[in-house]
C-alpha cells in the first residue's frame, strides 16, 4: 500500500485502514458504515446457543468454517451438567459444521490461545462474540465485540455492518519504575478518562515507550481498553509481534491456507510477510483526542469496588484485608504476570484467612510455568492452581465469592456480583499487587512484602 | 412474565431511574451466562443484581431511564434480551455501552441517546415512544431524540437482525 503523493488531509487512522480493507473499499471516512468481512470470527463457550440462532436460517453449511474460532473457556472442565451438556453441544456442532480452528478445554482462554497459535494476524479483522476481543490490537489486528445474533448473522453471511470509529491517540513515553506495569497503566488511563473514556472509539497507542515493553505487558494494557468502552485497541506492530507470530507460523505449515506460512518458509520469511500485512496509522490522521503519558510516572494502582474507573494509589487505600487473591484470565494470566507473583511470593506463604487462586491463561503458560519451577514454589506458597481458562473471573466456578467477602484481582472488571454473590466486592490490581496482598493478608504494595 | 411489547408502535409506560456505568453484568449475572440463553429463561433474572425487585413491577411497555454508558462491560446478548422480555420496551440513557447498543437494536429494545429527557424524567413518571415520530412524550413535555436510521427502523419492523436476517437469506 503505497502512501507516496496522497495528500496530508487523506491521512487516516488504523481504523479507517483496518476497515476499509476489511469492507474491501479503497479509503473509508469515520463514521462511515461499511459492509465487514471478518478473518476471523471468534466464539467460545456460547457457541451453541449461537448455533441455535444460526439453526433458524435454515442453512445446512455455515458460509466461513475456515475463519471460525472456538474455544471452551469460560467454565471448563465443565462444573455442571448444564454446563457438560453446552461443552458436548459445541463439540457437536463443531465436528459438524468443519470449524477451522477449535481448541479444547484447558488449551486456554480465547484471546491468549488465538495469539499463541498465531490464527490472528496483523492488519486483520477479528469480530468475537465476547467483549475483550479489542485485545487482538496488541499484534495489530482490529479486534471488536460483538453480541451472539451478529455472531450467527457472520457464520450465515461472512459479513456484519461496522461504523467506523473515531480513534484517540495515546502516547506513551518514559519507562515503566519497578512494580509498576502496564496494568496500572491501563487503570491510570481508565482513572483518568473513565470507563466510558473510548466509548465508541478505536484506542491507537503511539510512542517511543511501545518498543521497550515486553508482549504480554502490551497484551495486558490493550486487553483493559474494554474497560474505557473501546470499540477496539491498536499497538503499532514491531519486529518483536512479526517474530513471535513467525516463529508460530512456522511450527504450524499450512494451517491457515493462504495466510500461514508455506511448507519450507523461514520464520525469517514468514515474518517479513507479516510486516508487510501490517497497518499503521498515518502521520497527521484525525483524532477525536491526544493523550500523553509519561510511563515513570506510573505507580502501582487499585480499582476499587464497583467500578473500574474508580482508581486509587495502593498506599492511599485504608487497610483493605482480603480473603481471596485471583490471578488469571486474559488481562494478567500470562508467563510475565507469573513470574511476577513468584518473585513476591516465593520463600513466603499466603496470610492465615488468605487463599490463593491461579488460573494460567493458557496450557503453554502452565506448561513454562511447570518448567521453570514456579508453580512448585507457588503451591509451597499456599497458591492453588486451576485449569487454564477464564476461572472464576464471571462468577462460574473456581473460587466463587460469599457474602461479604473481598477479593483482589489482576482481572479485568470489578462489577458487583461478578464473582460471585452481590454482597461480595472485587479490588482490581497487578499480579505483584495480588500476590504482595495474598501475603500481607491485605491489600498492600509489594514493597511492603518484600522489604 | 410479561412478554415483550410491540415497540414498532408508540407505547405507554413508567420510568423505572438508574444511575451512570449501569454494567451487564447486574442487568443479568454472569453465572447464568452459559446456562441460560432462551427468553423464557432470561426474563427473570433481569437486573437482579441492581435492583432485585425489578422483575416483580416492570410492566409491558415500561422505560428504563439512565445516566451515562448503560450496558458496559460484557458482551452477553441476555442483557438486551432479558430486559426486552420483561417487558421494557426502551432504555433512554445519556450513552451506551457498543455491544449492548447494538444487541439491544437487535432484538427490538429501543436504545435511544436523549440526555434532556434523562434530565427531566423521574422514577415512577408516565412516558409514551414514539420511534416513528422519534419522540418521547411525558405530560405536555415531549423529547425528540435522533431518528434510527431508515435500516435501522426496517430491522425494527421485521422483529430484529434474526428476522431479518431470515428474509435477506430467503430472498438470496
Amino acid at each position: 500500500m503505497t502512501e507516496v503523493g496522497r495528500p496530508a488531509d487523506m491521512a487516516r487512522t488504523f481504523a479507517q485502514k483496518a476497515l476499509a480493507s476489511a469492507g474491501g473499499e479503497a479509503a473509508v471516512a469515520v463514521g462511515q458504515i461499511v459492509d465487514a468481512r471478518p478473518d476471523i470470527a471468534l466464539s467460545h463457550d456460547n457457541t451453541a446457543p449461537i448455533a441455535e440462532i444460526w439453526r433458524q436460517f435454515g442453512q445446512e453449511r455455515v458460509s466461513i468454517p475456515e475463519r471460525m474460532a472456538v474455544t471452551l473457556d469460560h467454565a471448563v472442565p465443565a462444573p455442571t451438567i448444564r454446563h457438560a451438556r453446552n461443552h458436548a453441544e459445541v463439540r457437536a456442532f463443531v465436528a459438524e459444521q468443519g470449524v477451522g480452528h477449535f481448541f479444547e478445554v484447558g488449551r486456554g482462554i480465547c484471546h491468549q490461545v488465538l495469539s499463541e497459535e498465531a490464527v490472528v494476524l496483523p492488519g486483520d479483522l477479528i469480530l468475537g462474540s465476547d467483549s475483550h476481543t479489542p485485545h487482538f490490537g496488541w499484534l495489530g489486528a482490529f479486534g471488536a465485540g460483538v453480541g451472539r445474533s451478529e455472531m450467527a448473522v457472520i457464520w450465515a453471511t461472512g459479513e456484519l455492518w461496522l461504523r467506523v470509529p473515531e480513534s484517540i491517540q495515546i502516547r506513551l513515553e518514559g519507562k515503566l519504575g519497578d512494580w509498576a506495569t502496564t496494568k496500572d497503566v491501563a487503570l491510570t488511563l481508565i482513572g483518568k478518562l473513565g470507563a466510558a473514556g473510548a466509548l465508541y472509539r478505536s484506542v491507537e497507542f503511539d510512542g517511543p515507550a511501545i518498543t521497550g515493553l515486553s508482549l504480554d505487558s502490551r497484551a495486558a494494557l490493550v486487553n483493559m481498553m474494554a474497560e474505557m468502552g473501546a470499540k477496539n485497541a491498536y499497538m503499532p506492530p514491531d519486529q518483536a509481534v512479526f517474530g513471535y507470530l513467525a516463529e508460530r507460523l512456522v511450527a504450524r505449515p499450512g494451517r491457515r491456507p493462504g495466510r500461514g506460512a508455506g511448507h519450507g518458509e523461514t520464520a525469517e520469511e514468514a515474518a517479513g510477510r507479516l510486516g508487510e500485512r501490517a497497518l499503521y496509522p498515518d502521520p497527521g490522521a484525525t483524532y477525536a483526542a491526544k493523550h500523553v503519558l509519561d510511563l515513570s510516572a506510573v505507580e502501582p494502582r487499585v480499582a476499587r469496588p464497583h467500578q473500574v474507573d474508580d482508581t486509587v494509589g495502593v498506599g492511599e487505600l485504608e487497610s483493605v484485608r482480603v480473603d481471596q487473591a485471583f490471578i488469571g484470565t486474559c488481562t494478567n494470566g500470562r508467563l510475565e504476570d507469573l513470574g511476577a507473583v513468584h518473585r513476591v511470593m516465593v520463600g513466603r506463604r499466603t496470610a492465615p484467612g488468605t487463599r490463593m487462586v491461579i488460573v494460567p491463561s493458557s496450557s503453554e503458560v502452565w506448561s513454562e510455568a511447570l518448567s521453570r519451577g514456579w508453580v512448585a514454589d507457588l503451591a509451597a506458597a499456599g497458591a492453588v492452581f486451576g485449569t487454564p481458562g477464564c476461572g472464576p473471573c464471571m462468577g462460574n466456578h473456581l473460587g466463587v465469592l460469599a457474602p461479604g467477602e473481598v477479593c483482589i484481582s489482576s482481572a479485568n472488571r470489578n462489577f458487583q456480583g461478578r464473582m460471585g454473590d452481590r454482597g461480595s466486592e472485587i479490588y482490581l490490581a497487578s499480579p505483584a499487587v495480588v500476590a504482595a496482598s495474598a501475603v500481607a493478608g491485605r491489600i498492600v504494595h509489594p514493597r511492603e512484602v518484600m522489604g | 412474565m410479561n412478554g415483550p411489547v410491540d415497540v414498532a408502535q408508540p407505547f405507554r409506560g413508567r420510568v423505572f431511574r438508574y444511575g451512570d456505568h449501569v454494567n451487564t453484568d447486574v442487568i443479568f449475572p454472569g453465572r447464568y451466562t452459559y446456562t441460560k440463553s432462551r427468553p423464557e429463561e432470561v426474563a427473570p433474572h433481569a437486573l437482579e443484581d441492581l435492583d432485585p425487585t425489578f422483575v416483580e413491577r416492570v410492566r409491558p411497555g415500561d422505560v428504563i431511564v439512565a445516566g451515562w454508558n448503560w450496558g458496559c462491560g460484557s458482551s452477553r446478548e441476555q442483557a438486551a434480551v432479558c430486559l426486552r422480555y420483561a417487558g421494557v420496551g426502551a432504555v433512554v440513557a445519556r450513552s451506551f455501552g457498543r455491544i449492548f447498543y447494538r444487541n439491544a437494536l437487535n432484538n427490538g429494545l429501543l436504545a435511544i441517546v436523549c440526555p434532556e429527557a434523562v434530565d427531566t424524567l423521574e422514577e415512577g413518571g408516565e412516558v409514551e415512544v414514539d420511534l416513528e415520530a422519534s419522540a418521547i412524550r411525558h405530560g405536555e413535555a415531549a423529547f425528540a431524540f435522533s431518528p434510527f436510521s431508515p435500516a435501522v427502523r426496517s430491522m425494527i419492523a421485521a422483529g430484529g437482525l434474526i428476522e431479518q436476517t431470515k428474509r435477506r437469506l430467503a430472498a438470496g
